[in-house]
């Protein structure tokens, strides 16, 4: 087989990997703007967050202690004992339901019935008053997380590959693995919206708000739910992409790559963001190979867009959006 | 008792469409620009004008012109960062290819170089709607910056990538480089400011300002009584991008002297404008003047109070600042959606009363 070719497909793995990660992200705002009709732009922050926290609480950071030390002069970092991962995981879960709940009672029930882009412009708010919280608490230095996930090149790929083909395929042990929690965490989520009463009532707010009240669906604990469960996986998106490059602020960026995911799946739809995410991966690590080097590479901080935006202009949805109905 | 209304009689056309109808308000008006004018230019030190003035007048024609487009006509824009970018840029062409030209016909071709861009960025909001745009905007924002940072011909293919503004003087009086005077960095800019402020409060008073609240409120509606929706959407882009644009070139020839566009112009600049026009008021020119003011004047005070007054350190600082203007946002968003300039109103209505509440 040719060269290229096998370059080529090694590409389009690695971006398909990389598609399962942006997908990831893409779910959280999915979920929450299905329920509540809010496009919560604090997603990539709300992953940064998550996964400071969980390095501060694995480390034993005092939280707070930069602001603690400029006010009454202490030297006081660390508490001095180390957490297990998966007791600190379960503690910050436990931090990102209390962050649902205070996002739910002190900013959006106070604006219930105002318009979609003012909620919007909230979150960009939101975004950047926990980036402050999350540096000031935990502060603004890149930190190494590891909760015991495997690193690394792939030996077996790499080997078998190369036995067939005479070319090993280099993939990383992370991708793998963040391609089989991103699966088996879709999967949880379909199977707690199908078989559970929450599930089943969430999907009736996201149908329908005031035919949900009507039945007699609380819609204060539906959205602290969905924030809970958006909250639920940028922890598990902030893992995954602090184990791959650090947690530090450019995590919050994330959010920025999945909006085009968003928009070409539609805002909508769940496997819309899985597709669209595998797309833009696949798509921007093909153009980054094959174009890249003719225009001066670092062409993935835009392509996403771009490709996202001439999709857009042929069918303004998405591709699995529901159809923009409009009246006047 | 100050502010009021009654003995003011309008007996010509003219008086009763001027801009500022009431006595109190045109006097006002006239006060802040004999201040502007006259009294700040002499008083003014390096300290203020570059800390405060400067940017404060540069962020104004920038919340106008974003203004205009997302307060006005309803388009959501991310992309301010980079269009500024595109006013900055071009700047820097016109600047280094005929240095015999005047900097402010520089400035205001820049000016229009960007409302050409915008408009061509503005072309799928014919299609796209609400946070789709939005998004869709990003394209320009992430697309632009990558671009001048790529294409060696943009920035005259200097070693560090960088752009910085030789010197240029109107009528005789060095306005850029770095022997600038801070009186005549503020005058430059408070002279563009002015005109642009004219011409959008003017505007948007008009048929075309009446037009693109239309298809704000109600883009169908508008079009079947008689608005053309792409005629007033891409208007509303091309003023917006010649305001911005020329912020874009104030900012990078008479403010920084020097940009790099990712540090520049990048995101956090689009943010940061968007942020100025909610928290002054969405569909107000002075709405716009107050947020930039607000949001220039927070991080000064800010810094003040907790390095200068507290002694804390400067990461610290940063920090609170993300903060404070975060939880300041969504405060406004909750208690006032229209912003300061809709407390102003308030105000004026209290005061017209005050201090006999009946």
């Amino acid at each position: 087989m040719p060269e290229q070719f096998l370059f080529a497909t090694e590409v389009v793995l690695n971006g398909l990997m990389a598609g399962v990660l942006y997908a990831l992200v893409a779910l959280g705002f999915v979920l929450i703007y299905k329920a509540s009709g809010i496009f919560n732009y604090a997603q990539g922050v709300m992953a940064l967050f998550a996964a400071l926290t969980l390095v501060g609480i694995m480390d034993g950071q005092v939280p707070f202690s930069h602001l603690i030390n400029a006010i009454f002069g202490t030297e006081i970092h660390h508490f001095g004992w180390h957490v297990p991962a998966l007791l600190a995981i379960l503690l910050t879960i436990g931090v990102m339901v209390v962050l649902a709940w205070a996002v739910q009672r002190f900013i959006f029930r106070h604006l219930v019935n105002q318009e979609p882009i003012l909620l919007f412009m909230a979150t960009i708010g939101l975004a950047y008053f926990l980036e402050g919280v999350g540096d000031l608490m935990w502060g603004s230095d890149i930190k190494k997380l590891d909760v015991g996930l495997p690193q690394g090149i792939n030996d077996w790929i790499d080997v078998t590959t190369f036995e067939a083909f005479g070319y090993g395929f280099f993939i990383d042990n992370l991708d793998i693995s963040a391609t089989i929690v991103a699966i088996i965490l879709v999967g949880a989520l379909i199977a707690f919206s199908q078989y559970t009463k929450q599930g089943r009532a969430l999907r009736a707010v996201a149908d329908d708000h005031q035919a949900a009240l009507s039945v007699g669906i609380s819609l204060n604990f539906i959205w602290i739910l969905v924030w809970s469960i958006a909250g639920f996986v940028a922890l598990v998106a902030g893992i995954m992409w602090g184990a791959k490059s650090g947690v530090q602020f450019s995590l919050s960026l994330i959010a920025l790559k999945a909006l085009p995911v968003l928009m070409l799946g539609g805002f909508t739809s769940i496997p819309g963001a899985i597709v669209g995410g595998l797309i833009i991966g696949v798509g921007e690590k093909l153009f980054e190979f094959l174009i890249g080097p003719m225009v001066g590479g670092a062409t993935e901080n835009w392509f996403a867009y771009v490709l996202a935006l001439i999709f857009l202009v042929f069918r303004p949805q998405g591709l699995f959006g529901e159809k923009i109905i409009e009246r006047v | 008792m100050f502010y009021r209304e009654s003995g003011d009689f309008s007996t010509t056309y003219p008086q009763d469409s001027q801009t500022f109808p009431i006595r109190f308000d045109r006097y006002r008006y006239y006060a802040v620009l004999a201040v502007a004018f006259l009294v700040i230019p002499f008083i003014i030190n390096d300290y203020w004008a570059n800390a405060v003035f400067v940017p404060f007048l540069i962020y104004a024609i920038a919340a106008i012109g974003l203004n205009i487009l997302t307060g006005y006509c309803g388009q959501v824009s991310l992309g301010t960062g980079a269009f500024m970018a595109v006013g900055a840029y071009s700047c820097y062409k016109l600047m280094t290819a005929f240095p015999e030209i005047s900097i402010v016909i520089h400035v205001i071709l820049s000016g229009g170089i960007t409302a050409a861009v915008v408009t061509l960025f503005g072309l799928p909001s014919l299609r796209i709607k609400g946070f789709y745009l939005a998004v869709a905007t990003l394209a320009a924002q992430f697309f632009l910056v990558w671009l001048f940072n790529k294409v060696g011909w943009f920035y005259n293919y200097s070693a560090s990538g960088q752009i910085s503004a030789p010197e240029r003087s109107v009528f005789g009086i060095i306005v850029t480089g770095p022997n600038t005077e801070a009186w005549a960095k503020y005058m430059i800019c408070l002279i563009f400011v002015t005109l642009c402020a004219l011409i959008a409060r003017n505007l948007t008073r008009g048929s075309v300002g009446r037009r693109w609240m239309a298809i704000r409120d109600m883009d169908i509606a508008a079009e079947i009584i008689g608005v053309n929706p792409m005629g007033a959407k891409l208007t509303a882009f091309m003023v917006s991008g010649f305001f911005v644009g020329i912020a874009g070139a104030l900012f990078f020839s008479v403010y920084l002297g020097a940009a790099e566009v990712g540090e520049s112009f990048g995101i956090d600049k689009s943010f940061l404008v968007l942020f100025m026009i909610i928290i002054g008021g969405l569909g107000s020119i002075f709405g716009s003047f107050a947020g930039a003011a607000f949001m220039v004047l927070l991080p000064v005070f800010l810094k003040n109070v907790f390095v200068g007054g507290l002694g804390w350190p400067t990461d610290l600082a940063a920090h609170l600042q993300f903060i404070v203007s975060g939880g300041l946002i969504i405060m406004f968003l909750i208690m006032e959606p229209h912003g300061l300039a809709q407390l102003w109103r308030l105000a004026k209505e209290k005061l017209r009363l005050w201090p006999f509440p009946h």
